[in-house]
């Protein structure tokens, strides 16, 4: 997959060159593409001071960031104590059912990747699924599918 | 305190991340509609996290003198009788009020001391008019004005504040130790990396009232001597983040952080950093090496940051809770800090109720007041018929509390003792449907994907404990296995660079200590009492059944049978034992086998 280069130039000029910028630079470039391409790891590598080492170095050490494409929307489910306590992993075996795909995976159109969430700190409404950049709380494995059909329709 | 502009009634929406999963933003644009449709004429306003979070969404209608009415659990469609009969037609609808002097509010509330928290669903965190008009920015500027740095860490040390994200170190030497430090260049940090699962104090305080910690750190730089600092602040918060931005830009508007503050001849420039999702960078060393834009790892200490920190100058950390404090601690003098709590632990701590608790959300309460007043007169116990079992505290790195040491105090050396810690502040109540060993292998699972890989038996042997640990909650547990995780737990902790590591066994050990039984049940017995191990429960109805239907209309595998009204029955071969019929049966009428 090639990449529009231009868009990552834009990305080092406004956040700057400097190997301490390389964690802002990489959220970035994961805002802009929705993960990071190893070809834009390379180009920085390529202009800036930081070197391919930090880049990859720091986007395989934080687990924000992605290398490979994801689906139109990302599905969180919270695995926090309490969530947990209250049956996180309930949720997650009926979304994974309700999807068709395991934690980690992208559903094979695209529309969803479903992923786990350490604590998106919510606590007192667990369990919680976050959708993008909406929470949805005090669910259960049928609230946690309805949510997904409402979103379908 | 809101300014009232004219006479009349002010609506004001809690909108925090907990507020708005509960439905506050439908809850607040069906305001803004129905003022402006109507011409009402009406402000509506929005402010952070009361800390009541279980009766979320609210909304809080104050009265031309000041006067507020709670209202909970508000959905839209209340909301509009709210707006037609109160703010309109001057009624208020009583029974969805929550009265401060009576009932379960009273209970809440009455035993709470709220100075972290003091503003928190109080004031609009988007407005520094409404923290200044709480004497917002005040503590800054008599500290400025003195110009006297040794007299504010004097009274940090003497209020006998130690940091509140869960090390427990007194701030105010902390502050000394940055302070004797020589050279022109001197950093601040506020960790808001809070990572713990099961803990948002800090997310509510950043939501929520911004101002009181960008105050307190500058505070903080001016007695250090520090000009620049920043907030790192985990990216799961996107909410805290977006109003500390809005906060700092007001601050620096009015002359409260920048050059030449309040014209008083101090700098102090605030950044924010987001975090990127490590736990590790909760660690001051990780945390810095994030900032410097490298791998999130912890290195040796000393040198402790303290002399060299950031970028290698002295640089000093403390947690948003801590930094939070520090406003309240100048304006209202050290003596009156230090009154509340006990011997070596001052002040107040916020904690996070969840979990199987009935009043879940944020209380602040004075040091000394015991683990049961919490959870039993504040928190309100289960809410269920269910009994608590344990309390965890500390996240990660802390430990189960079992119910018969609920009379522990609040006390850094007394939660240390029964092998817990104080820690940032999470509490996740359990209750009998809570299994400890699948806790423990919870816990190891975080720990193990979170280890940052420096250290060998950080990493490998956080591995082997949660392989032994998944191997006991399958049913395939031996007995040489309890031995085997307390070797390695001790292992572990002793060989560890960093709080991680060292910390990383605790919920194994806790658990082995106060539920040891449990363990053996598992291993032994192939029995897991709380029916959360799949391999090792059954579920079967007995004859408290009253055939409500509400089990077999649940069920994900649809093996559940009977009539209306008639006992059900559980087709064993089908089910896969994820208990939600227990869950939903209101006639304790599903049991473990």
């Amino acid at each position: 997959m090639t990449i529009d280069l231009a868009r990552v130039d834009a990305i080092v000029a406004r956040k700057g060159e400097g190997p301490e910028m390389a964690i802002p630079v990489l959220q970035m470039i994961q805002d802009e593409f929705r993960y990071v391409p190893i070809e834009a790891i390379e180009h920085i590598a390529k202009t800036t001071q930081m070197t391919e080492a930090q880049l990859y170095g720091v986007a395989t050490f934080f687990a924000q960031f992605r290398l490979t494409p994801v689906g139109e929307r990302i599905i969180k489910v919270c695995h926090g104590t309490a969530c947990h306590v209250g049956g996180a992993v309930g949720l997650t075996e009926a979304i994974e059912e309700r999807l068709g795909v395991k934690t980690g995976e992208n559903t094979p159109d695209m529309k969803y990747t479903l992923t786990s969430v350490a604590c998106v700190g919510c606590c007192s409404l667990a369990p919680v699924v976050m959708i993008d950049s909406t929470t949805y709380g005090r669910l259960d494995r049928k609230k946690s599918v309805k949510v997904i059909d409402d979103l379908e329709s | 305190m809101q300014t009232q502009t004219n006479n009349k009634r002010t609506v004001v929406v809690g909108m925090s991340t907990c507020n708005i999963a509960a439905g506050a933003q439908e809850v607040y644009d069906l305001c803004r509609k129905t003022v402006e449709e109507k011409k009402l004429g009406v402000e509506v306003r929005i402010t952070g996290c009361l800390g009541m979070c279980y009766a979320e969404p609210q909304v809080q209608i104050v009265e031309a003198d000041g006067t507020r009415s709670l209202y909970c659990d508000v959905t839209a469609q209340r909301m509009g009788k709210i707006i037609d009969e109160h703010v309109v037609g001057g009624v208020p609808r009583a029974q969805w009020i929550a009265k401060y002097d009576e009932g379960e509010t009273k209970d809440l509330m009455g035993k709470q001391r709220r100075i972290v928290l003091a503003n928190c669903g109080v004031i609009d965190p988007e407005k520094i008019e409404d923290y200044l008009a709480v004497d917002g920015y005040k503590a800054l500027r008599s500290v400025l004005e003195e110009k006297n740095p040794d007299k504010v860490i004097d009274a940090l040390v003497k209020s006998g504040l130690r940091g509140r994200g869960g090390a427990g170190f007194p701030t105010g030497m902390k502050w000394k130790f940055a302070r004797a430090e020589k050279g022109p260049k001197k950093y601040m940090i506020c960790n808001a990396d809070e990572g713990d699962p099961g803990a948002f104090m800090d997310r509510t305080t950043l939501e929520s009232d911004p101002h009181a910690v960008l105050e307190g750190m500058a505070i903080g730089g001016f007695a250090t001597g520090a000009d620049e600092a920043y907030i790192y602040c985990r990216a799961e918060y996107p909410m805290a983040i977006a109003r500390l931005y809005k906060a700092i830009a007001q601050a620096e508007e009015r002359g409260f952080l920048g050059r030449n503050i309040m014209g008083l001849g101090f700098d102090f420039v605030i950044h924010i950093k987001e975090g990127a999702g490590a736990f590790v960078c909760g660690e001051e060393t990780a945390l810095m090496a994030s900032i410097e834009g490298r791998r999130g790892m912890p290195r040796i200490r000393p040198p402790f940051p303290a002399q060299s920190g950031l970028f290698g100058k002295p640089t000093t950390i403390n947690n948003v809770e801590t930094w939070a404090n520090v406003p309240w601690i100048i304006r209202n003098g050290w003596e009156a800090f230090a009154a509340m709590g006990t011997e070596k632990s001052k002040g107040s701590k916020v904690f996070a109720l969840a979990g199987k608790i009935k009043r879940g959300g944020l209380v602040e309460v004075p040091m000394g007041i015991t683990l049961g007043e919490i959870i039993h007169e504040v928190g309100g116990g289960t809410g269920t018929n269910r009994k608590v079992k344990a309390v965890q505290m500390g996240g990660p790195s802390g430990g189960c509390v079992p119910a018969e040491l609920f009379h522990t105090k609040i006390d850094y050396d007394e939660v240390t003792r029964t092998g817990a810690i104080m820690g940032s502040g999470g509490m996740v109540v359990m209750d009998d449907t809570t299994c400890m060993v699948d806790i423990a292998r919870y816990f190891l699972d975080f720990t193990q994907l979170e280890s940052c890989g420096k250290c060998t038996f950080c990493r490998v042997g956080t591995k082997r404990m949660l392989e032994i640990l998944t191997r006991i909650c399958a049913g395939k547990g031996e007995e040489s296995d309890i031995a085997l995780l307390e070797d390695l737990a001790k292992q572990i902790k002793t060989t560890s660079l960093c709080g991680l590591g060292q910390t990383a066994p605790n919920p194994v050990l806790t658990t082995l200590r106060y539920f040891r039984h449990e363990y053996e049940e598992h291993i032994r017995d192939h029995k897991c009492r709380a029916g959360r191990c799949r391999s090792l429960c059954t579920f079967t109805i007995t004859d408290a059944c009253t055939g409500c239907l509400i089990c077999a209309r649940n069920c994900p595998v649809s093996c559940i049978t009977g009539e209306k009204k008639t006992m059900h029955v559980i087709n064993q071969k089908a089910c896969i034992r994820c208990g939600v019929c227990r869950d939903f049966c209101k006639f304790d009428a599903v049991v473990v086998g």
